[in-house]
């Protein structure tokens, strides 16, 4: 577990530029040839795929400011009057009560998640007692199943607790679904940490409780931040789970959804009275809190989601 | 190990093996005793019939069909995936003029990688109704207005990307690799760069062109990272719950159509589920399904073996 978690260590300044290759490569311009038909193929490439992704997304946010004619007539051409207002129709449309309800929930589910991952985490790597083996194994087996298997009698459970459609629900099954993956990494984390410090602790007459929390927790920092992205991500994401568990279970339920479910419910609802604009309006809105921490946290971004794979 | 610290131990357990239990592993394991019933969800009784659901699910002509799509995008969606993000990674890495070192990556493969990934972070769901309108099937989708101004499409007759049984399965796939591409680029970006630069110098010395560098070196010290890439995407094609789910023609509901041409295992079953009320039925589907799962990983994992090179 080592190379992912050499990956994961956050950079505290800016990140390096890409490689000085403008300078070198002007230095050795004599070396031409077979070079510089192979750079101009992978710039070609590359840049092609770069539009490939960046073209569809913009369109769709440019989109969002033509009306519904405007759409469905051709893909192409300008918007006629670039006005935001089409975004807090979006907001006032349904978007804005997503977004507050999936906000709700991560608010609570994303720290508890660390926490409890993290606590079982800690002992299981830290501590010898009987059954220590089996229960990480226990707890890891998790990510090897699909959800699917699960979702029937998770329904029920949930019913049966008188949680179906309720922020607390949700919560409580997100911080399950994510322990498989917060345990097993932040497990091989812990064991990384050098075990003096630990012992001078003790030593020094902290408590085991005292010693987690004000000393090895402040030391797996890095470790944290990365499943802290990586489990932001997937709850911010989810859809399969809100979708069975959130439905309003009377008439007088209050629908609570969740981003992405509200979305495609959006979506749905077009058959019967067409408004693109807002719906598009309401994908930008949902896209933007994701570029933003994206930009903001690129490597960290990247390195935690890629280091889940490994291993 | 003192009396304190068992008590410490076990308090530190408790929540995380309680919510990993209740609304994890029980539901797994109860998924297989339901699958034995005919519950209809509903009503609180049900009776014991044994094996009849399975034998049921194989003689479902949707479920079965369901299956042989989720086997198609098994195939496609890894091959296509993984060869386009190679290509890419070597082209980042490797893609560069040569200079008296030896081979470099492209200028600017910061930013290939930050936007090749960005999709990653997006939700499904916003992927589904950005597609959505890129597939629409008259000249204001994305798609059809480029075809049409190529004059590729008759304007008249655009092709209906997700109504066509011929196309449909082939337009979710590439929804799925336009949203992966990246994230396994960056993950193979990564391994080819702990790769050591004496070996790529060594091999130039020895006269090793471009090519064979990649695949006499590349390719071979990163065959680990593409067997779990294969894994990866493998539980991906088994899902697809969200696209087809929120793309397709509903076949009652969560997608499917036209005429259950796009149907998948995932799709089938929350329909029996939520829909048709069949819930042991859907259980007895869950199931098969964590079976194809297992048996996929266990397949990979053997077909792609190879002998481990340590560097």
């Amino acid at each position: 577990m080592s190379a992912p978690l050499k990956e994961t260590a956050p950079t505290g300044g800016p990140a390096p530029a890409g490689p000085p290759v403008s300078k070198s490569a002007a230095r050795a311009g004599e070396r031409r040839g077979e070079g510089v038909v192979l750079n101009v193929f992978s710039h070609g490439f590359l840049a092609l795929w770069a539009l490939l992704i960046v073209l569809p997304l913009l369109w769709l946010v440019i989109s969002s400011f033509k009306t519904d004619a405007q759409i469905g007539g051709s893909a192409f051409g300008w918007p006629h009057n670039w006005s935001f207002g089409v975004f807090s129709r979006a907001w006032n449309k349904g978007i804005g009560d997503y977004f507050l309800n999936t906000v709700i929930v991560l608010v609570f589910s994303v720290p508890l998640t660390m926490l409890f991952g993290s606590m079982a985490a800690y002992v299981l790597a830290r501590y010898q007692f009987w059954g220590n083996r089996l229960l990480y194994y226990f707890f890891v087996a998790g990510a090897m199943f699909p959800v699917f298997l699960a979702l029937v009698p998770l329904f029920f459970m949930v019913k049966r607790l008188d949680m179906l459609n309720t922020y607390q629900g949700l919560i409580l099954v997100y911080i399950a679904y994510s322990m498989p993956f917060t345990v097993f990494f932040m497990h091989a984390f812990f064991r990384t940490l050098p075990t003096a410090v630990f012992e001078a602790a003790i030593l020094d007459g902290a408590s085991h409780t005292r010693t987690f929390f004000q000393v090895m927790m402040p030391m797996a920092k890095p470790g944290l931040i990365s499943v802290g992205i990586f489990n932001t991500l997937g709850q911010w994401n989810q859809f399969i789970l809100p979708t069975v568990l959130m439905q309003p279970q009377s008439g007088s339920d209050p629908e609570r959804y969740v981003l992405t479910q509200g979305l495609i419910q959006l979506q749905q609802q077009q058959g019967y009275a067409s408004d693109l604009p807002v719906l598009f309006a309401g994908v930008t809105i949902a896209m933007i809190p994701m570029l933003v921490v994206y930009l903001s946290f690129q490597r960290q971004v990247q390195a935690g989601l890629t280091s889940a794979t490994l291993k | 190990m003192r009396k304190g610290q068992y008590r410490f131990v076990a308090g530190f357990l408790l929540v995380p093996v309680a919510l990993y239990l209740i609304f994890v592993i029980w539901p797994y394991i109860q998924t297989f005793g339901y699958s034995l019933t005919d519950w209809k969800g509903q009503s609180q009784t049900f009776k014991f019939v044994g094996l009849d659901n399975y034998r049921a699910l194989f003689q479902d002509d949707v479920f079965l069909e369901a299956i042989w799509h989720n086997i198609l995008f098994l195939v496609f969606i890894p091959v296509i995936t993984i060869l386009l993000a190679l290509f890419f990674a070597f082209m980042v890495n490797a893609g560069g003029r040569s200079r008296a070192g030896g081979v470099q990556g492209v200028a600017g493969s910061k930013f290939y990688k930050i936007v090749y990934f960005f999709p990653q972070v997006l939700s499904l769901a916003i992927l589904a109704v950005l597609f959505n309108a890129v597939y629409r099937s008259d000249g204001g989708g994305l798609l059809n207005g480029f075809l049409i101004k190529l004059g590729l499409v008759d304007a008249e007759n655009p092709v209906e990307w997700l109504n066509e049984p011929s196309i449909v399965l082939w337009a979710l796939m590439v929804v799925v690799i336009w949203n992966s591409v990246g994230f396994y680029l960056v993950l193979f970006s990564a391994a080819m760069q702990s790769i050591p630069r004496d070996v790529y110098e060594a091999a130039l010395i020895d006269g090793a062109g471009r090519a064979q560098s990649f695949f006499r070196i590349t390719l071979p010290l990163l065959w680990d990272t593409v067997q779990t890439a294969w894994v990866y995407l493998g539980i991906v094609a088994m899902d697809m719950f969200v696209l087809v789910s929120s793309m397709t023609q509903n076949m009652g509901a969560y997608g499917g159509g036209p005429d259950h041409h796009s149907d998948v295992m995932s799709t089938v079953m929350m329909r029996n589920f939520l829909y048709y009320g069949k819930s042991g039925y859907a259980c007895a589907m869950g199931v098969v399904m964590l079976l194809l799962t297992l048996i996929l990983s266990v397949v990979t994992l053997r077909a792609t073996r190879r002998e481990r090179i340590e560097f």
